[in-house]
């Protein structure tokens, strides 16, 4: 913990004016960064340095900086979120560069994803997914007893696995195809296991689908980088899942 | 003026049925004639707008996030109470209302404390429904576990991310209704000013974060879901874009703000790793169930590994100090706790600030799968942060700004004294006194959401025509002005310090003498150095870029300015309550072992201040607090 090595990194960031601008890399320097920077801090202090030299700081979606909101989207040397297993940009720390290393800094990259400024994207569509489908079409209030339905462990636990995406968009940045089949799947999981999902399973599998691909998302053809980006560890079974789903509701 | 929160009388037991009874109703082919804005979408704006929309009324939802299932409410680990009384172990609605009250330390308003316990249960039933996965034993019924300030086990939680899971319910919700139609969802939209027509709320101007343009948009009615303002102390365990500015927006339109001096600061976060730090990160509460706080008992030890101090020569401070609570004592009592440990030379890690949370004792007990298994991803995040293995060896935490039990004054209806204006969630005062319980910032959130803004709005709705004010009226115009000519204000000053600068200066003040514990000499210099500060930002902040396009500077330059005044006010409340009761420790104002001293004779009442101005002082308007039901008591955990 004490000790107050600092390293100097080249960051070759893309800048982009806004959404029509065509958009390239510059070249900055981060100076006097600690090993427990995280890399958002970091380009916190690249960002100070370029308004105090006059220049327009690097615009980057961020907000809780625990790894939980889902807003940072990064692709950092050519991984989205940077390539440590189960963590977001946020919770990346500098500790796993070295000093005078060369960092690449881009944006999600996917035909759904236009970019808006910088590293900032526009991720509308995957919200527009889950309003196809992704809810149990329950009121508020009118319900029944929470302990009136019983839910063995197991299959809470594999909701819970596909519960904890965050819908930041690595999956569908990491994807060759673009496709958001990973962020689909894990919802379309979760509520077909769960017996107040299940009423709803077919028509839900179906139109989250379609959505999806109206969005612009690509198809999936099992490369299985999505589940590697994901920052939540959601595995590609659910991928499968969704596809029995879909079979199971196109027989209905 | 004395305010009046309309709370019902009678029966506590009966007071919110027969006050539901009592509220007009809106025809239900009416309900879509009247429209609704709701600010924020998290726990309380979530849920409510969706459940306002299903409801058939025309709702208009905003967020500064890129999407509604982002707000900060997401990062809630631990769980959420309810009086289900499934364990069978004494709970009940009274004793959850009672442990609120209590924890709270006596300045919380009993009806509406009752009305949170009674609903806690719907809320459970409700997020089931959603498919939201609380934990579960083998046999498929729903389980619990004990949180601070609570005898019994009441708290529901998914792993250790129940606000997502909650939140994720919520914003299903919301998503069903935005694809029905009920809901028009803004993203990326910051509420800048609140719109007030002849002293009624009738709309809001809010930035739009991608293009720039200033837009208006008018309502029947305005809800605030904005969250809290401990941003306040720049560091801080909320998101980054959480501010006051909204809250503080509608303050300047005459809406009053209570107990500003009540934030809470949690005991369980990682420690500050230096200057450039830009938040702090909270460790749930519920880690405190089975890790054991401790600082060595010399202080020659401090500087040794913690495995090298032998279990006599710790300290387990809390445990010592409050054996029937132990480790699970009140938030505010362990923060301040731990600081006076480290005051005291016995802090460990950097500066010395900083005390060990414990789990070798837990580990030896019930194996470390077990302790995976109800932490694993925080002590996967604890490693993360800060490069140490919390299986071998102890965390290190120290306290740090979480949640603000104040917030802007609401009546039992959670309307503000501007008509019109509904505050939900964090963004109000109403329930958490002066010390808000583990566990009940989720379960006021969904409360206020689902099951008691659905029912008050209607009652505010009945009353008013639809549609009397659109945004072609003067006043949106003027309001769209005001904000416009504040932006280009802080593009055209082009000073020499940026705007985070100005917000370290204004936490660092803030954190050191208003923080977690306040004296008369700390706060008047504060009162003298933050006006300073303000004024220096306002000639010398460097804001680049235009204002029509993603500003991320210009964002954060509002923001920060609101602060510079807010904490003003809030440093004014600290100073201006003669007593210590809850998140608010005065050090004139203790018991000889050190706990707060409550002053019920001169201070129990709400203190709702209106704003007059920055260079005036502003207004206190008190409401006075009755206790009928739970009787005033010296708050003890011993």
């Amino acid at each position: 913990m004490s000790d107050h090595k600092t390293m100097t990194l080249t960051l070759i960031v893309w800048r982009q004016k806004n959404a029509n601008d065509p958009g390239k890399f510059e070249t900055y320097t981060a100076k006097d960064i600690t090993e427990h920077h995280s890399f958002l801090e970091m380009l916190d202090c690249v960002n100070e340095d370029l308004i105090n030299s006059g220049k327009e700081p690097i615009v980057f979606d961020h907000d809780c900086r625990e790894g939980i909101c889902g807003m940072c989207s990064q692709v950092i040397n050519g991984v989205p979120h940077g390539g440590q297993e189960r963590t977001t940009v946020c919770q990346l720390h500098m500790r796993k560069f070295k000093d005078g290393d060369t960092i690449y800094i881009e944006p999600w990259r996917a035909k759904a994803f236009p970019i808006q400024k910088d590293l900032v994207v526009d991720r509308t569509a995957y919200d527009t997914i889950i309003q196809s489908g992704g809810y149990t079409s329950c009121h508020t209030g009118g319900v029944p007893d929470a302990n009136a339905t019983l839910i063995p462990k197991e299959v809470l636990d594999y909701a819970m696995d596909a519960a904890e995406c965050i819908g930041c968009g690595a999956c569908a940045a990491a994807c060759p195809n673009s496709s958001a089949m990973l962020f689909t799947s894990a919802k379309v999981a979760q509520l077909a296991v769960l017996p107040q999902g299940k009423p709803e399973a077919a028509a839900r599998v179906q139109a989250m689908l379609n959505t999806m691909q109206e969005c612009g998302f690509g198809n999936c053809s099992n490369h299985y980088e999505c589940q590697a980006a994901c920052p939540k560890g959601i595995n590609v079974k659910f991928i499968a899942k969704l596809n029995r789903e879909y079979l199971k509701a196109l027989f209905k | 003026m004395i305010l009046d929160g309309k709370c019902p009388t009678g029966p506590i037991e009966k007071s919110w049925d027969n006050h539901r009874f009592e509220l007009k109703l809106v025809n239900p082919a009416n309900k879509r004639k009247y429209t609704v804005i709701m600010v924020g979408t998290g726990l309380a704006g979530g849920a409510a707008a969706a459940s306002l929309g299903e409801l058939g009324y025309n709702v208009m939802a905003f967020c500064y996030q890129d999407s509604p299932r982002r707000a900060h409410s997401i990062a809630a680990q631990g769980g959420i109470n309810a009086a289900k009384n499934y364990p069978s172990d004494g709970d009940s609605i009274l004793r959850l209302m009672y442990d609120t009250i209590k924890g709270g330390d006596f300045r919380a308003r009993e009806a509406d404390v009752w009305r949170l316990s009674q609903v806690s249960n719907n809320i459970i039933d409700q997020c089931v429904a959603q498919g939201v996965p609380f934990n579960r034993d083998y046999a498929g019924y729903l389980d619990n576990r004990s949180f601070g300030g609570a005898q019994v086990s009441r708290t529901f939680y998914s792993r250790g991310q129940t606000g997502q899971q909650l939140l994720l319910g919520a914003y299903s919700a919301l998503s069903r209704q935005i694809k029905a139609g009920t809901v028009k969802m803004y993203t990326r939209r910051e509420m800048l000013d609140l719109v007030v027509v002849d002293g009624v709320a009738k709309g809001i101007t809010v930035r739009n974060m991608v293009t720039g343009e200033i837009e208006c948009y008018a309502a029947d009615a305005v809800c605030l879901a904005t969250g809290g303002y401990v941003n306040v102390f720049y560091l801080s365990t909320n998101a980054k874009g959480c501010s006051v500015t909204a809250n503080w927006a509608a303050a300047k339109k005459g809406a009053f703000f209570a107990n500003p001096c009540y934030t809470q600061i949690h005991p369980t976060c990682i420690p500050q790793a230096g200057e450039y730090q830009s938040k702090l990160t909270l460790m749930s509460e519920s880690l405190r169930n089975d890790g054991r706080i401790w600082v060595p008992k010399k202080k020659e030890d401090v500087g040794k590994r913690p495995d090298q101090i032998s279990d006599e020569d710790r300290d387990y401070y809390l445990e010592r100090k409050y054996p029937s609570y132990g480790n699970l004592a009140p938030r505010d009592i362990s923060s301040r706790s731990a600081k006076e440990q480290c005051d005291d030379g016995r802090g460990v890690g950097p500066g010395g600030r900083g005390v060990y949370l414990d789990y070798a004792d837990s580990i030896k007990r019930l194996g470390e799968n077990t302790i995976r298994e109800r932490y694993g991803n925080l002590f996967e995040m604890y490693e993360r942060i800060t490069d140490d293995n919390a299986y071998k060896t102890p965390m290190r935490i120290y306290p740090a700004p979480h949640y603000a039990m104040g917030g802007l004054w609401v009546d039992y209806n959670l309307m503000s004294n501007v008509p019109g204006l509904f505050v939900l969630g964090e963004a109000n005062f109403s329930v958490h006194g002066a010390n808000r319980l583990g566990a009940s910032a989720l379960m006021q959130g969904l409360a206020d959401g689902y099951f008691v803004i659905p029912y008050t709005i209607g009652g505010y709705l009945a009353t008013v025509k639809p549609g009397t004010v659109k945004v072609d009226h003067p006043e949106f115009k003027k309001s769209k002005e005001d904000v416009s000519a504040r932006n280009n204000k802080f593009l055209s000053i082009k000073g020499k310090r940026t705007v985070t600068e100005f917000h370290r200066e204004l936490g660092k003040i803030m954190w050191n003498n208003v923080g977690m514990a306040r004296s008369k000499e700390s706060l008047t210099e504060a009162l003298k150095v933050i006006p300073k500060i303000r004024e220096e930002f306002w000639q010398n902040v460097n804001v680049t870029g235009t204002g029509g396009e993603i500003n991320q500077q210009l964002e954060n330059a509002g923001r920060v300015a609101d602060f510079l005044e807010f904490g003003e006010l809030l440093t004014r409340d600290a100073l201006h309550r003669e007593e210590s009761c809850g998140g608010h420790f005065r050090v004139e104002h203790q018991m000889p072992d050190g706990e707060a001293k409550r002053n019920d004779a001169d201070f129990s009442y709400v203190g709702a201040w209106e704003f007059k101005g920055n260079d005036k002082e502003p207004e206190l308007h008190k409401e006075p607090l009755k206790f009928e039901t739970i009787h005033l008591a010296v708050r003890s955990y011993k």
